[in-house]
């Protein structure tokens, strides 16, 4: 497509496009370019594809002569920010191990492996070491620190503020401000814990309070029902 | 039951014998064959969709056991003129030609070339022209499986350049759209597409369309042909993006297809087999071990109850073969995430025979877990393919395998980072209360790391499923207060709802046959 200077609407509009691309011809190298432009679209607007995204890394694999490491390393950027999915793993098995092996790809594998694993001091430690992959993606900070606060959701009933500080890496006053935020506005609470500051209370939910999960398991979808209307007449 | 078709089962003559000795003769056309076709188009012309299934199905074998073990059929160009020369006709017989090729003898590179060739002309008569035949579900599903396995073959072919030849290299660069990936995945597109069969299943769900109720046969004079070819193309697309290594794409295939109730993809075993194993194992590499550990359950328990039905079905082996890769994968998906209620006593008590010992092995993480980790997995996953074509400049390399290695070496990775878990589920499993200090005494690391720990084995055991909700996995759980972990038995989740929906719509069925006798 290559148009240069676009408006918001226009870009809206090519990004509709696109996704229509990916659902009814995904299999035509021609798309290729139009792909490439939705990744940086992705980053600059901070929205987000996977679907795009894998039929992209797919049409690599096909053709790796046409490869961009640049845009695949974005990609994987951006994948990283949607964790809890598994969507960085599902790009990765898209990768040819050689390209892996690059160092700007064997960072983010690194990174991954910390977010994997809980180890959000590391994380923080090593993305401040590689500033130049990150930051080039606005919105990863706080993507992370979303995704932080999610596991810690589902772990803590009540968890001490240097836990905390440590998983979102924000200390002192700005990390004063962003409980005050959460209090005000996420239904956090904060406590005077004994002795050793303060205790954040994370929200309720299934997994921190067991008691609240519903037995939705067994719940069945309408119209699995509907086929034995007929015969409970 | 007595077979109904009237031709004459002749005997392999010394002659047919002494011809396949002497090599194959493609002009040669015994009795038994010209027999063959003459039956076979007349009952395709007259939409005998129950003679052409036994000739396909049975006839065709017991000819190729007699007279084709180890020699093509004859030609298409020597049994044309029996069949009117009817275009449509020979290219399905040089589609059962090639089949049987590919199963008996090891095809060259011009034979896999003319293959394709095959494929692509019957494919566009299917898409670009109304073929007014019906053929059998079996038939049908056999071709899809067949194109995606011959393109599957190829690129394993393909990607072995060492030690080519001047003229199978040169071939490969003349013809390089042969079996290209784009072609491949494009066909199968175009099938789902041009069959509108996902539109034909959702207003099926509204009553508005019979098509799985018909098994997908057209009672109404037309043909079944292009929809189920177009059903089955779904299954199709599903196995060549596993072979990619794109389970989520693969998964999004197949959503038209609803996996929990019967449909024309159980009409044929092979198909249901190869639908569930690839679902399964694309649910595996998702880390959605809950979902995966359902579905080979009940699909092996399937099986177990009815392959002494197809006990001389030609497709038998493969069924036992998949039979035994399935039953490694859920050793797999259970030492990954012990859920074992949710398992049947009769498939547990085969999974106990075959891997008891190593799956408790597994379980340890050491370096002889991640063997058999590693074992298992390269014993069950299916044959990845790099789809790209290769690299004529020197010096020629075997790249066949770096698919396969990539895949393994990220599942193992996972594995890895789920080292530590097992242990903490031990100790979960004791205790109701426990204080962060002492579990970090016993399991021998300093109070962070346990939380790392902690932390870890809930994202890993909380998936994220198909509509982006996260669903927990875990048997035992637990939830932290400041510097106490409170420990919650998990109840398994049985699903009972679907088992009952099932008894009564089969309860039904049965009510009905019964009414339906009259008793003189």
């Amino acid at each position: 497509m290559g148009r240069e200077r676009e408006t918001p609407k226009e870009q809206q509009q090519v990004s509709y496009t696109v996704e229509q691309l990916v659902a009814v011809n995904p299999y035509n190298p021609d798309i290729l370019p139009d792909l490439e432009n939705y990744v940086n679209e992705q980053v600059s607007l901070q929205t987000y594809s996977l679907d795009a995204n894998l039929c992209l890394l797919r049409l690599y694999q096909f053709e790796p002569e046409r490869m961009s490491t640049q845009i695949v390393a974005r990609i994987l950027v951006k994948a990283l920010m949607a964790m809890p999915a598994p969507d960085f793993s599902l790009c990765l098995f898209l990768i040819p191990e050689r390209v892996q092996m690059e160092e700007q790809f064997k960072t983010l594998i690194v990174l991954s492996h910390y977010l994997e694993t809980g180890r959000f001091r590391q994380f923080w430690d090593e993305a401040a070491k590689s500033r130049h992959i990150v930051e080039a993606v606005p919105g990863f900070e706080q993507a992370i620190q979303a995704y932080a606060i999610h596991v810690l959701s589902l772990t803590y009933q009540k968890i001490p503020r240097p836990v905390l500080a440590e998983a979102i890496n924000i200390e002192g006053l700005s990390l004063d401000k962003f409980l005050e935020h959460q209090a005000a506005n996420g239904g956090w609470i904060l406590e005077k814990g004994h002795g050793r500051g303060q205790l954040i209370v994370l929200p309720q939910n299934e997994f921190n309070h067991p008691e609240l999960k519903k037995s939705a398991a067994d719940s069945v979808p309408l119209e699995h029902i509907t086929r034995i209307f007929p015969i409970l007449g | 039951m007595a077979s109904n078709y009237e031709y004459e089962e002749a005997s392999a003559t010394y002659d047919d014998a002494h011809r396949q000795d002497l090599g194959y003769d493609p002009n040669f056309v015994p009795d038994s064959v010209k027999s063959f076709v003459v039956h076979l188009y007349r009952h395709i012309r007259e939409k005998n969709v129950y003679e052409i299934h036994q000739m396909y199905e049975f006839s065709f074998q017991t000819l190729s056991d007699r007279l084709f073990k180890e020699a093509p059929w004859p030609s298409v160009d020597a049994v044309a003129h029996y069949v009117d020369n009817d275009q449509v006709f020979c290219l399905l017989y040089r589609e059962m030609w090639f089949r049987h090729l590919y199963a008996r003898l090891s095809p060259t590179l011009k034979q896999r070339i003319d293959s394709w060739d095959n494929y692509c002309s019957l494919f566009q008569v299917v898409l670009h022209r109304a073929v007014n035949m019906q053929l059998p579900n079996q038939w049908l599903w056999d071709m899809v499986d067949e194109f995606v396995y011959q393109f599957q073959s190829f690129c394993q072919y393909r990607a072995k350049m060492k030690n080519k030849t001047e003229q199978e290299i040169a071939l490969l660069r003349q013809y390089d759209q042969a079996w290209n990936v784009y072609g491949v995945l494009n066909y199968l597109q175009a099938f789902v597409e041009k069959s509108n069969i996902i539109q034909i299943l959702e207003q099926e769900k509204e009553g508005l369309e019979q098509f799985t109720a018909n098994d997908g046969y057209d009672y109404s004079g037309g043909s079944n042909v292009l929809k189920v070819l177009g059903y089955f193309s779904m299954v199709g697309l599903l196995r060549v993006h596993c072979l990619l290594g794109d389970y989520q794409t693969g998964l999004k295939c197949l959503l038209p297809i609803d996996i929990s109730q019967q449909g024309v993809y159980t009409s044929v075993i092979g198909s249901h087999i190869t639908t569930i194993y690839h679902y399964g194992f694309a649910n595996l590499m998702l880390r959605r071990y809950v979902e995966a550990i359902r579905e080979f359950n009940k699909m092996l328990l399937y099986i177990y109850k009815t392959k002494q039905y197809h006990q001389k079905s030609p497709q038998y082996e493969q069924i036992l073969k998949k039979n035994e890769q399935m039953y490694a994968l859920l050793a797999i998906c259970l030492s990954l995430c012990p859920q074992v209620k949710l398992v049947e006593d009769t498939v547990n008590s085969q999974l106990r025979e075959k891997y008891g010992e190593k799956m408790a092995r597994m379980q340890r993480y050491d370096d002889e877990a991640f063997g058999l980790y590693d074992e298992l997995f390269s014993y069950a996953c299916p044959k990845f393919i790099t789809p790209s074509a290769p690299s004529f400049e020197e010096p020629l390399v075997n790249y066949n395998q770096d698919a396969y290695r990539l895949q393994l070496k990220l599942f193992l990775y996972e594995v890895k980072q789920q080292q530590l878990l097992s242990g903490v589920r031990t100790f979960l499993k004791v205790y109701s209360t426990i204080s962060l200090g002492k579990l970090a005494n016993y399991m021998e690391v300093d109070e962070p790391t346990l939380r790392t720990i902690l932390l870890t084995y809930k994202h890993k055991t909380h998936a994220v499923d198909s509509d982006g909700k996260i669903i927990s996995n875990a048997d035992v759980d637990f939830y932290i207060d400041d510097d106490m972990i409170h420990v919650v038995e998990c109840k398994p989740v049985k699903r009972y709802s679907d088992y009952f929906l099932r008894q009564i719509v089969k309860l039904e069925g049965v009510i009905n046959d019964m009414d339906r006798i009259k008793l003189d």
